[in-house]
């Protein structure tokens, strides 16, 4: 797998991307400063890292989404490449036109760092093929604008193409209101775009990809993408 | 108001005299001292520079001849006090940089800016030294829990720490909340930041070099902060400008880039000397840099960026917006650091140069604002002996009512002083940067050193009752409980930063707590290898003649030499709990008189520290001979506490047993020094602990066990559940939250 991280100024999980990056496809992925304007040859996924891009005092990630090198990652995700973005990489997604929906603060009004169980609501993608049927895995969530917001025909959209990846769920994987760190629609806690080829999520996969760190149900998401590129 | 007046404003400066020194925080001694040192009066420009220089939070008047009895030096001191942060070595050419600083007022006045600021000002003092922030803690304080102030100052303060660390990316890991009615009037904000180097690649502020630019690096200058508690504006004429609030506004996101910036600018070899612009700003800054290089700086102001217009000499030099940096390059490198500015979009300027005579000029507008002799503001700033006196003893010890053990350990648990900390932490990210192996709500969170099966361990801790009651125990204490939180946690105490946060030094009284604490803090830095390797003094902190408590607040740090030392908290079921150290029943100022019935009696508990350290030496070393799965250290509410937060963290029950020859409440609550509860890993380690306790001098008593969904003290009783309950909930009822939420 031949990934690239884009590196705004503001990111701050692009050291954290990279490592899981490395250790799922063997090999350090191009890191990518957002003033340029392409893409390195043969890059297969384009990954956009957690933090506060452009410091996140208006819209998060509406200024990072107008980045020169914005426009090759639209034209790789039109050409049908992969496109991963955690956190404020989802925000950025959003805002650059490439995922629906929207991502307001979080309905506690705080910023919320914690572990939320998740359960995998497609294996139907690239991201989450390698994860086992019906499974629930923890990923950390750290973050103040996170709720996702959907319209009633958004939601019913995302639900009939089966483009819901992960819903924020307790240990039993029952979406529970209980369970909703931060007032997302429908427990939505990522988001595939209409080709299955783009992801936006919330939780930091990259942060549980190290059982050092306490966890390593997020290197499966990793693991899966290096998968999927081999058997392509 | 004139038109005129507005586009040109007017230029006359006050006349300097004794009573706009007097404004100024200068005493009528100390303004003597400067028109004897210059021969003359000085200008308006100059003055603001004095008084900066030589007010208490830059120059330690105070506080200066009682810092010097602290021991700083040992082997793995790379560098102690005085510069940015203090230094230490861990091995492998890699060094850690930390310090620990106060924003009391600030966070006071406006939480969120205040407290933001804090943490902004302790980043930029470790990456000032080449070291990339790598964890964050903070001590807070707060008045009474019911207090009308409380819960605006917790929300505001809280966000603002998060709102800053957050998005700068450094995991917030750690720290401390009290809450007493002594800080009503005052809140304590103490914002520790530790980052990491190489050893051979750290940066200081002296100077070097004759005619080398000094550059300006980072956000504009604005009147933010000129002159907090000295001018009033009104002085400059009737169109005088509105009022400036005194407290910064934070800009994380400046920040990070100016992090990265100087970092990369580092790397590129054209950083001479650098030094951030803190307390005093530009005034601070240049003088540190020409003070410690033996040279003399010129400045010329017109260069500087500002963000208002008409900015004079005097503001800019008092001005303490935020996220600034000044450095002295290697003009040979001009181009490098010149793209590194423009990569990461950064305002730079040649603001002045280096010069050979000692000479701090500051010209502005073609004329010269300052000439001053440039030693003699740091050199020649007042130092005082103040009078002091002894502490008096606290009351002695009433009656203590009687109480079911399990009821006082339900409210010991549930109240705001030892309830679950989660609702702060989980507003910071404290797992940015993916290396934070143990997280907040231990003894101490442990942070892998990036790319090595190393890692650090760091606490925060200070008893400020004991400290009132007995300042040379409660010295002690603080520093004995930080090392026995790292020893807990499988570390090797290194080093420790001081953050002394005290009431008015012309107090004797206040004098003498402060004397008492610092020689208490000596002698356990001493007995416990622990150097004071940087820190800061906060006086003052008193409203309306009611100081707070004294606040030695202790951050230090610890070593893990591989990851697998980490020692849990969360013993496995069925595990026997093993208690090591004295037993008395102590309960002289303990949490539990205080926080059940409000009584802040009796001494504080008695600080051995050779008792002390052999105890956090036999802990690692039971860690090294595989005889205990978990550890926690007693302090606050003592025994039942301590296995209680076992309890929790395990998600399952503990009974500790009765003992025949103490009172419950003492054997239980008791707040002897020196002590830890282990998790024997199996019959023959509980044997084994109890001989090599013998060996080593550590008391040793097989003292309860873990299991079931009960929480017993002898015949006392209470469900876990219910336990969990009341503990979690503990902040968000205090904030009037939905507990649920």
């Amino acid at each position: 797998m031949r990934a690239a991280v884009i590196v705004f100024p503001g990111s701050n999980c692009d050291r954290d991307m990279a490592v899981a990056l490395e250790a799922a496809a063997g090999r350090p992925p191009a890191m990518v400063w957002h003033k340029e304007t392409a893409l390195p040859e043969g890059i297969d996924l384009v990954a956009l890292p957690g933090g506060f891009s452009f410091g996140d005092y208006l819209r998060c990630g509406a200024i990072a989404a107008r980045a020169p090198i914005m426009a090759a990652v639209r034209a790789h995700a039109a050409a049908g490449g992969m496109v991963l973005g955690v956190c404020n990489g989802w925000q950025v997604l959003i805002e650059a036109g490439l995922l629906p929906g929207a991502l307001m603060r979080n309905a506690s009004l705080k910023f919320v760092c914690r572990d939320v169980h998740l359960a995998v609501g497609t294996r139907a993608s690239p991201f989450t093929q390698g994860f086992g049927n019906g499974a629930v895995v923890r990923f950390p969530v750290a973050h103040h604008d996170g709720a996702f917001v959907a319209d009633e025909r958004l939601r019913v959209r995302l639900a009939e193409e089966d483009r819901v990846a992960f819903r924020y769920t307790d240990a039993a994987g029952k979406p529970a209101p209980a369970a909703n760190p931060n007032g997302s629609t429908d427990n939505i806690a990522g988001v595939l775009s209409e080709n299955r080829r783009v992801l936006g999520m919330m939780p930091h996969p990259e942060r549980l990809a190290d059982p050092a760190l306490g966890g390593k149900d997020g290197a499966q998401l990793f693991a899966s993408l290096a998968a999927s590129l081999e058997a392509a | 108001m004139h038109e005129t007046a507005r586009k040109e404003p007017l230029r006359r400066e006050p006349d300097v005299t004794q009573a706009l020194a007097a404004d100024h925080g200068l005493k009528p001694d100390e303004y003597q001292r400067i028109l004897d040192l210059l021969g003359r009066t000085p200008s308006f420009t100059e003055l603001g520079i004095f008084s900066a220089m030589w007010n208490e939070h830059c120059s330690y008047k105070s506080s200066k001849i009682h810092l010097r009895t602290l021991p700083t030096e040992g082997p793995q001191v790379i560098c102690g006090p005085g510069e940015n942060a203090g230094i230490v070595d861990i091995g492998d050419g890699q060094a850690v940089v930390f310090k620990m600083e106060s924003h009391n007022h600030p966070s006071f006045i406006e939480p969120y800016q205040g407290a933001a600021t804090g943490v902004g000002g302790i980043l930029r003092d470790v990456f000032t030294m080449g070291a990339r922030p790598i964890a964050a803690m903070n001590a807070l304080s707060f008045g009474a829990p019911d207090h009308p102030r409380t819960r605006r100052l917790l929300a505001g303060v809280v966000e603002g720490i998060g709102g800053y660390g957050n998005a700068f990316g450094v995991p917030t890991v750690g720290g401390e909340l009290r809450f007493h009615p002594a800080y009503n009037g005052n809140c304590l904000v103490n914002a520790f930041a530790a980052g990491l180097a190489d050893a051979d690649r750290i940066f200081y502020s002296a100077a070097s070099g004759v005619g080398r630019p000094v550059v300006y690096l980072g956000a504009k200058t604005g009147r933010d902060g000129v002159g907090g508690a000295t001018m009033a504006s009104a002085e400059f004429g009737e169109d005088a400008e509105e009022k400036r609030p005194t407290v910064q506004v934070g800009d994380p996101f400046t920040e990070k880039r100016l992090l990265e910036a100087c970092l990369e600018l580092m790397a590129t070899g054209a950083v001479v000397s650098i030094q951030d612009m803190g307390a005093a700003g530009l005034t601070c800054s240049a003088v540190e840099m020409g003070d410690k290089g033996d040279l003399g700086v010129a400045l010329d102001l017109d260069a500087v960026p500002c963000r208002e217009a008409h900015m004079s000499a005097y503001e800019m030099m008092l001005s303490e917006s935020q996220e600034r940096m000044l450095m002295v390059l290697d003009p040979e490198k001009e181009a490098e650091a010149r793209a590194v500015f423009e990569k990461w979009d950064l305002d730079f300027a040649v603001v002045g140069e280096t010069i050979a005579e000692d000479r701090f000029l500051v010209r502005h507008g073609g004329e010269v604002k300052a000439d001053l002799p440039l030693k003699a503001l740091s050199g020649e700033a007042p130092v005082y002996d103040r009078p002091w006196t002894e502490t008096a003893p606290p009351p002695p010890l009433g009656e203590i009512p009687a109480i079911d053990p399990a009821e006082a350990l339900l409210r010991l648990m549930g109240s705001p002083a030892l309830c679950s900390r989660a609702w702060v932490w989980e507003q910071y990210d404290h797992m940015v940067l993916a290396d934070t192996v143990v997280r907040p709500g231990s003894d101490a969170a442990v942070v892998r050193v990036h790319g090595t099966e190393k890692a650090l361990a760091f606490t925060a801790d200070v008893t400020p009752r004991y400290c009132r009651a007995d300042p040379l125990q409660g010295g002690r204490q603080a520093v004995a409980e930080a090392f026995r939180n790292l020893c807990a946690t499988g570390a090797r105490p290194l080093a420790v930063t001081d953050n002394l946060n005290f009431g008015n030094p012309e107090r004797p009284e206040i004098m003498g707590q402060f004397v008492g604490c610092i020689r208490g803090l000596g002698e356990a830095c001493r007995a416990l290898d622990m150097p004071v390797v940087s820190g800061n003094v906060s006086l003052y902190n008193e409203t309306e003649g009611q100081a707070i408590l004294p606040t030695p607040t202790i951050g230090a740090v610890g070593l893990l030499e591989s990851l697998d030392q980490v020692i849990p908290m969360a013993p496995g079921d069925g595990a026997t709990l093993m208690l090591l150290g004295p037993v008395t029943g102590h309960l002289g100022q303990s949490a539990l008189l205080w926080e059940l019935w409000g009584r802040e009696e009796g001494a504080a508990p008695p600080v051995d520290l050779d008792a002390e350290r052999r105890a956090g030496e036999f802990v690692r070393s039971l860690r090294d001979k595989g005889l205990i799965s978990a550890a926690h250290d007693l302090s606050d509410g003592g025994l039942a506490v301590a296995a209680a937060e076992m309890a929790l963290a395990a998600g399952r029950g503990v009974a500790l047993d009765q003992r025949s020859d103490l009172p419950a409440l003492g054997w239980f609550f008791g707040e002897e020094q020196g002590r830890y509860l282990v998790a024997a890993t199996g019959e023959e380690a509980a044997a084994e602990i109890a001989r090599a306790g013998r060996i080593a001098g550590v008391p040793v008593a097989r003292v309860g066990e873990i299991g079931g969904d009960t929480v017993a003290l002898g015949e006392s009783r209470l469900k876990l559940a219910a336990l969990r309950e009341a503990w979690s909930g503990g902040l968000a009822r205090l904030m009037g939250e939905d507990a649920a939420g």
